[in-house]
């Protein structure tokens, strides 16, 4: 049994602010005070990377053509419902897959832990609608599973029950699969830099293994969980592709449906502003829930939590645990595409290709750098600046990750397409020159798109990241003189050093990935390789876009390598 | 300490000036003689249809392919500076919107009017047909005699109770096709008409048209509605999946006792920002000459629209047929009604 107080070294108790009272109040009230050109540049950025939220709200005081009235009378309803229960059934499955694998290869060694360690990360890798399109082939009517079975037995239609992934639970399987591994990567970070002193202490106060996890690692983990589930919900409820091919309506498809089978742009905007609600209350909720209780570590001296050997049964267990994500989200796909790939891939895989394959890449690391960039200075503002308006301005300004694809990218353009031609008529009515579009159909524009995005993901990350550096530091840093910039720059960022780096190998695999902003946005003849998959894809040309599928995988797992060795730098 | 820190920031911050100024000059930097299209068309014989268009003028195509309705918002956007030359869609529904919108400005062009039926082409010149597809049953040969096929009305009767496989209502095609027959028999008995599809599905809706015939081969539905160019994309680049395809299903023409059968356009018109009008309307007219007509064809699968230029052998074997005449403007107007009675009948 644990006793109810721990000792103080835990650090999780409802103010983790020690030393003494004046130094409290003397530096508090200096870190606290109003606006420094800091936080004002903070508070810019996430302005401008909330306009196109902000245009989508201006829809509000507008009405549609009646489309809302329809929808609620019939398709809205389930839509709804549907939403709930993939937000449920991801959440929880992510949720679970991504602790219990985490837990798993940081605090035991069983075999092939070490391997599972990045292998678990590589599902990241495979865009959801790839996965979707593969499995759905596969076990389909007519894939290779069920024909084999009709072959073998002579059973038709009616002679035999297959499950049916085209319902709810298949289309959250799929999305779950791909999904963990954000809540994997963040847990695991956060088991890491746990002190191992920390679960000493429990073990020597006569906890189990199982009772440190539930009473110490879990609790002191759930910024880092709940961060991680928060993205995850906020990809699924953006999901278009997967759910689409599912044959399911969620809310989002609904957006889709008013917006482009309707026409009705405003009405589409305003449910997209209800989504935009509905996340903004499930994070205020979780805020709420964990309370103002803090988690940060004391000392920087811990050794790193020492794995424990498994043997017989339970190492088989552990390693079948571990295993399973990565086979269903990594390898049987995988192995699926190349199948198809070999059946009839891309007849422009070549030159042309590398050139895809370039673009991706290319696009993929000037949006890592710009998005952490960002995501750094917010989660720094967020730290020295209670501001309540900076708070707000941040939470409103990542939003942009919880909208469907397509939705937030004309949120872009319309706010880039407004200053373009009011700068152009403000300079032809003052100089006589026409500045023409200066920024729509730009890279910069499509930087931009990446940056609404995505900037969730950077600044999640490194927010979970900053919460478990204490206070202290920062008290201590200010009161021997250093100035703000100084301790973002000399005192945080090499205690931050992974979480910057995650936050950028994340942004990286989901900007391969992205679809639907890089193709309404980008800049004249830019191809990429997921431009290539889709157009491929869309016009049911499964086999040859498995190719380029391939490659965002294969592209993805780089990163994915990357980010392993830099979770290895501390062992 | 400080003052490092300050070069730092300060070289951090004029690098990111420096790219955010440029790099609009350089993604700009561009030719005299450049068309822009805007295209929701992406095959990959479309790169020979450009290049022959180069090769006979010189002029250069710049390209941005999405989806249509994408295409329309980035239009939007961008508004009377908008780079656009052209616009083309790969359904009637979307470039009647874009004219509805203002984004297309009419083409008085002789070549144009005479080569383009009337029925694939706007009345006003906003937007012309390049190529067609015809939105046919294909049925099981072994489950289905063609005697017992007829109509598209026909589809809704009860004989065919769990045999009929479609897609989504959320597929524009269908949505055309549903619009068709709003146009054909009005409101109350096309949604009559869409309970009846929805009460003789063999499933819910799902995938694609590629993915319903092919059920339709595997016997999970005896009946498919499809595109005739999915089948050609088969026919022309067969899957292990499309064995079963290419041996049991054929394709029946409906309504050819009546109006004829749905077809849709592939299409496009001048964008009312173009610059260079004189260069897009040079373009539109070489879609319609007989070489472009051949690489449009033959790149999806589709009927050209030029009479004299044979469809590609891939669907030629499909039979002649008899369309709808009912101008692709009209079904695509009825798009969004189309839609709600297909929710209303509880087609997902």
């Amino acid at each position: 049994m644990l006793p109810n107080a721990l000792p103080d070294q835990i650090a999780m108790s409802t103010s983790a602010l020690p030393g003494p009272q004046l130094l409290r109040t003397g530096v508090v009230a200096r870190l606290r005070r109003g606006l420094t050109p800091l936080t004002f540049t903070a508070l810019a950025v996430a302005l401008i990377v909330a306009l196109p939220l902000l245009s989508l709200a201006a829809s509000l005081t507008q009405t549609g053509t009646g489309s809302l009235q329809h929808l609620s009378r019939t398709v809205l309803p389930a839509a709804v419902l549907n939403t709930i229960g993939l937000i449920l059934l991801v959440g929880s499955g992510t949720a679970f897959v991504g602790v219990i694998t985490a837990w798993l290869v940081t605090a035991f060694r069983f075999p092939g832990s070490r391997h599972l360690e990045w292998l678990l990360l590589l599902p990241m890798a495979m865009p959801a609608y790839i996965i979707g399109y593969v499995y759905t082939d596969a076990l389909a009517f007519v894939g290779p599973v069920q024909s084999a079975l009709r072959a073998w037995f002579g059973w038709s239609k009616a002679d035999y029950w297959f499950p049916d992934i085209h319902n709810l639970g298949g289309v959250s399987l799929m999305l779950t699969l791909v999904l963990y591994p954000y809540v994997y990567m963040l847990a695991r970070s956060a088991f890491i830099e746990q002190s191992a002193c920390t679960m000493d202490a429990s073990r020597t106060l006569g906890g189990s293994m199982s009772e440190s996890f539930w009473r110490i690692a879990l609790p002191l983990a759930r910024p880092a969980v709940a961060a991680g589930v928060a993205l995850v919900l906020m990809e699924a409820l953006a999901d278009f592709g997967t759910v689409e091919y599912f044959g399911i309506h969620t809310f989002t498809t609904v957006i889709y449906r008013t917006w482009f089978g309707m026409g009705d742009r405003i009405a589409a905007a305003q449910l997209s502003i209800g989504l935009l609600c509905f996340v903004f209350v499930l994070a205020a909720l979780e805020r709420q829930a964990r309370g103002s209780r803090r988690f940060a570590r004391t000392s920087r001296r811990e050794r790193i939590l020492g794995a424990r050997p498994l043997r017989g049964v339970t190492a088989t267990a552990a390693l079948a645990a571990c295993a399973l994500p990565v086979l269903l989200g990594f390898a049987v796909p995988a192995f699926l595409l190349v199948r198809l790939h070999l059946s009839g891939g891309d007849p422009l895989f070549g030159a042309r290709f590398a050139q895809y394959a370039t673009n991706s890449f290319m696009l993929a690391g000037m949006a890592a750098v710009i998005v952490v960039a960002a995501g750094a200075l917010l989660a720094y503002a967020l730290r020295v600046s209670a501001s309540p308006l900076t708070r707000l301005a941040v939470r409103f300004a990542t939003l942009g990750y919880a909208i469907p694809g397509t939705v937030v990218a004309v949120g872009i353009l319309l706010p880039l397409g407004l200053f373009d031609n009011t700068l152009d008529r403000f300079m032809r009515g003052s100089f006589g020159i026409s500045t023409g579009l200066l920024f729509s159909g730009t890279l910069v524009a499509l930087m931009f798109a990446y940056l609404v995005r995505f900037l969730a993901i950077a600044t999640g990350g490194i927010e979970a990241g900053y919460a478990r550096i204490g206070m202290n530091v920062d008290y201590a840093a200010r009161t021997l003189g250093s100035t703000q910039g100084a301790l973002a720059g000399r005192i945080h960022a090499p205690m931050l050093r992974r979480s910057l780096l995650t936050a950028g190998l994340v942004v990286f695999v989901d900007v391969m990935k992205e679809l639907p902003a890089t193709l309404i946005v980008r800049p004249f003849n830019l191809d990429t390789l997921a431009i290539r998959a889709y157009q491929l894809a869309s016009d049911e040309r499964l086999a040859q876009s498995s190719t380029a599928a391939l490659a965002i995988v294969v592209i993805g797992i780089l990163p994915v390598l990357l980010l392993t060795s830099a979770m290895r730098q501390r062992h | 300490m400080s003052t490092l820190t300050n070069r730092r920031q300060f070289l951090a911050t004029s690098a990111g000036l420096t790219v955010a100024l440029t790099a609009p000059a350089i993604v700009r930097a561009q030719a005299a003689q450049v068309l822009n299209l805007y295209s929701s068309r992406h095959y990959d014989t479309d790169e020979a249809l450009y290049a022959n268009f180069t090769t006979g003028t010189g002029i250069r195509v710049n390209r941005i392919e999405a989806a249509p309705d994408a295409l329309i918002e980035r239009m939007r956007a961008e508004g009377a500076n908008s780079p656009a030359d052209v616009f083309v869609s790969v359904d009637a529904g979307r470039i009647e919107r874009a004219r509805e919108l203002g984004l297309l400005a009419p083409v008085n062009s002789e070549v144009l009017a005479s080569r383009v039926p009337a029925s694939l082409r706007d009345p006003n010149g906003y937007w012309f047909g390049f190529s067609s597809r015809a939105r046919v049953i294909m049925y099981n040969k072994d489950k289905v005699s063609p005697a017992e096929l007829s109509t598209y009305e026909e589809l809704a009767n009860p004989k065919w109770k769990g045999r009929l496989l479609t897609r989504s209502s959320t597929a524009i095609y269908n949505q055309s096709l549903t619009g068709s027959i709003l146009a054909a028999n009005g409101e109350a008995a096309t949604e009559t008409w869409a309970r009846g599809i929805v009460a003789n599905m063999a499933r819910p809706p799902r995938g694609g048209d590629t993915d319903q015939f092919r059920a339709c081969a595997a016997g999970e539905g005896d009946l498919a509605i499809a595109n005739t160019y999915y089948l050609g994309n088969a026919i022309r680049k067969p899957q292990p999946a499309d064995a079963a395809v290419l041996e049991k299903i054929a394709v029946f023409f409906p309504n050819q006792g009546g109006r004829g059968t749905h077809i849709n356009i592939s299409g496009g018109g001048l964008c009312a920002s173009s610059k260079n009008p004189h260069a897009a309307v040079r373009f539109l007219e070489y879609l319609v000459s007989e070489p472009a007509q051949r690489f449009l064809a033959d790149g999806n699968d589709e009927y050209p629209v030029v009479a004299g230029v044979a469809p590609p052998a891939t669907i030629a074997r499909f039979g002649s047929f008899k369309p709808d005449q009912l101008n692709a403007g009209v079904f695509a107007r009825n798009n969004a009604l189309a839609l709600q009675i297909m929710d209303r009948a509880g087609w997902k």
